[in-house]
């Protein structure tokens, strides 16, 4: 799994389309930053947040889109298939080695507060709350990601399946007003990812949208290993 | 012939692979593996042949654990790759159609991925050294494998087949792209493997079966069509009839004397001359082999024979009749 994780990595770094994101991320990051704290006058991270939130929805699947898709088109997955490794430990191993990639902008990224808290009072709970909340639902995006990457050798069109599957996620409690139903709004309204994400902004913790957050990430890494495990039998 | 009659040479050694009835259908299609069964002994080197979508592919995807059977089963070593897959892939090296290498990394460290990935306990880059070395890539390791030729590329492919030494080694197509050096070295590569290792390859090469392989399977049409060693191969091919014979004698006379032998069907003289002697060509009919009967023309005439080949028992003649033998009895079927 390791020798998965490492050679994941290794691709990000030595490839154009891993620059180009985090290009893209410090970017845009910068943009939002001074934009929605600097301009706005204010040191509360919860609109820095949520803004990257949507840029996460085009940032992600470019970083996702080639895990599978690539080897499949390469046909390198007939070696990490015939080697002495698991279908679920290289799943995991992808999952984490894009995580890392994502988490370590995200980190970097905000350390734009540190230097805030210089000039104003930042409050320490409430950027680490935002932080581990804005994890959890890129590491969502990202299992949505791999497992439609899984499902294609075309980049693009993993990308773009990604994307779509996440801005369904997100137009789900915005078509939900509109259903006249209580019990299928309220499932609804329990499926939506963006809905959850308000607790953290406020710098509460919130357990239950923790578990949600990781229950999207298992299912949809679970999903990838069927894909791969339904290859095998078709 | 049955395929529970096995040659002698597959009980050399234990059987590292033994496969069982093994069947495979693609989504409730036509049957790509159908009851196929045979065994390969330790340190056997073994030719995998068959007509393209004969399923040879789909077998050894099956015996590296990439697809799933049908029904039947398939151990390496003693261990079922359906039942217990990461045992039994530890024991194998497998060389795809198409080698899996990443363009984006040197030889070296796509190497060491394979080494890692592949989990192997033997100090790392001295194995790694000698198997760059057993397959001649040591200058290029330096090099990003998108900038190498196909021919070095299909070598790194096997490399990566090589590390960790495994004790079962498939090879899909292994030749394809090297030119004829370093065929030769290739093969030469697989020989001495096989010393130790138990060998399956494949190929559409049929003179690298010949002279690579110790025994032959083909297969057609998802069925095992003949199991034989490399030298008893035209044995299961009956209705031979065709020779060419070298005569020395007055032409039109040994040709009125061949044709008035019993079971003759045709007497083709060839216009090329071997010495004083002139070719022919003799058919003789179904079922009849008329090589005794021109013996003795040619014996009581005087006329000596100085060359006798039958035609059609190279393994090309072979194999094309076996195939079309077995496509003829599906038809009737």
């Amino acid at each position: 799994m390791s020798a998965i994780y490492k050679r994941e990595l290794h691709a990000y770094l030595t490839s154009a389309i891993g620059y180009a994101f985090i290009a893209l991320f410090f970017a845009v990051s910068g943009g939002v930053f001074v934009y929605t704290t600097l301009y706005a006058g204010t040191a509360n991270p919860a609109n820095y947040y949520s803004s990257m939130l949507i840029f996460f929805v085009i940032l992600l699947p470019i970083l996702t889109m080639k895990s599978f898709s690539e080897e499949r088109k390469l046909r390198t997955e007939q070696l990490l298939l015939t080697a002495p490794v698991s279908i679920p430990a290289m799943v995991i191993a992808k999952f984490l080695a894009a995580m890392t990639i994502f988490s370590s902008c995200t980190v970097l990224c905000s350390c734009s507060f540190l230097l805030l808290a210089k000039y104003a009072t930042v409050r320490a709970a409430t950027v680490f709350g935002n932080l581990i909340a804005i994890l959890l639902v890129g590491g969502a995006f990202i299992a949505i990601g791999l497992f439609v990457s899984a499902l294609t050798e075309n980049q693009l069109a993993a990308a773009i399946g990604t994307v779509g599957i996440i801005l369904t996620f997100f137009a789900v409690p915005k078509l939900n007003s509109f259903i006249p139903v209580y019990w299928i709004r309220f499932v609804l309204s329990g499926v939506s990812i963006f809905s959850r994400f308000s607790n953290f902004t406020q710098g509460a913790f919130d357990f239950s949208a923790l578990l949600y957050y990781l229950s999207v990430m298992a299912v949809f890494l679970l999903l990838t290993g069927r894909v791969y495990d339904r290859r095998r039998y078709r | 012939m049955s395929q529970t009659d096995k040659p002698e040479n597959e009980k050399k050694g234990t059987a590292m692979i033994k496969v069982e009835h093994l069947v495979k259908r693609y989504g409730g299609a036509a049957f790509a593996l159908d009851d196929v069964s045979f065994e390969i002994g330790e340190g056997e080197i073994v030719g995998l042949l068959g007509p393209n979508g004969a399923g040879k592919s789909t077998a050894m995807n099956i015996l590296t654990g990439y697809l799933s059977t049908t029904s039947g089963k398939a151990e390496i070593g003693g261990v079922d790759i359906l039942e217990n897959p990461i045992e039994a892939k530890r024991m194998i090296g497998y060389l795809p159609e198409q080698p899996p290498v990443y363009p984006d990394m040197t030889v070296t460290e796509y190497l060491r991925f394979v080494y890692e990935l592949k989990g192997c306990g033997f100090p790392r880059e001295q194995h790694l050294a000698d198997v760059m070395a057993a397959v001649k890539i040591t200058d290029v390791k330096g090099r990003l494998i998108r900038n190498l030729s196909k021919g070095y590329r299909q070598r790194v492919g096997i490399a990566q087949a090589l590390i960790g030494d495994p004790k079962v080694i498939i090879f899909d197509e292994p030749t394809v792209g090297l030119d004829p050096k370093q065929i030769l070295e290739i093969r030469n590569l697989i020989r001495n493997l096989g010393r130790t290792h138990t060998v399956i390859l494949s190929t559409h090469i049929l003179a690298e079966v010949q002279s690579v392989c110790e025994r032959i399977i083909i297969i057609n049409h998802g069925r095992i069509i003949a199991n034989e060693r490399a030298e008893d191969l035209a044995r299961v091919i009956e209705d031979n009839t065709h020779f060419r014979y070298a005569i020395v004698g007055d032409k039109n006379a040994v040709l009125d004397g061949l044709k008035g032998v019993q079971g003759v069907a045709s007497v083709t003289p060839m216009n090329e001359r071997e010495g004083d002697a002139f070719r022919y060509l003799v058919e003789g009919k179904r079922g009849v082999d008329v090589r005794r009967g021109v013996f003795r023309v040619c014996a009581e005439n005087g006329w000596p024979i100085l060359s006798l080949g039958a035609v059609g028992d190279d393994l090309e003649s072979i194999f094309i009749r076996l195939v079309d033998r077995s496509d003829k009895e599906i038809d009737r079927k």
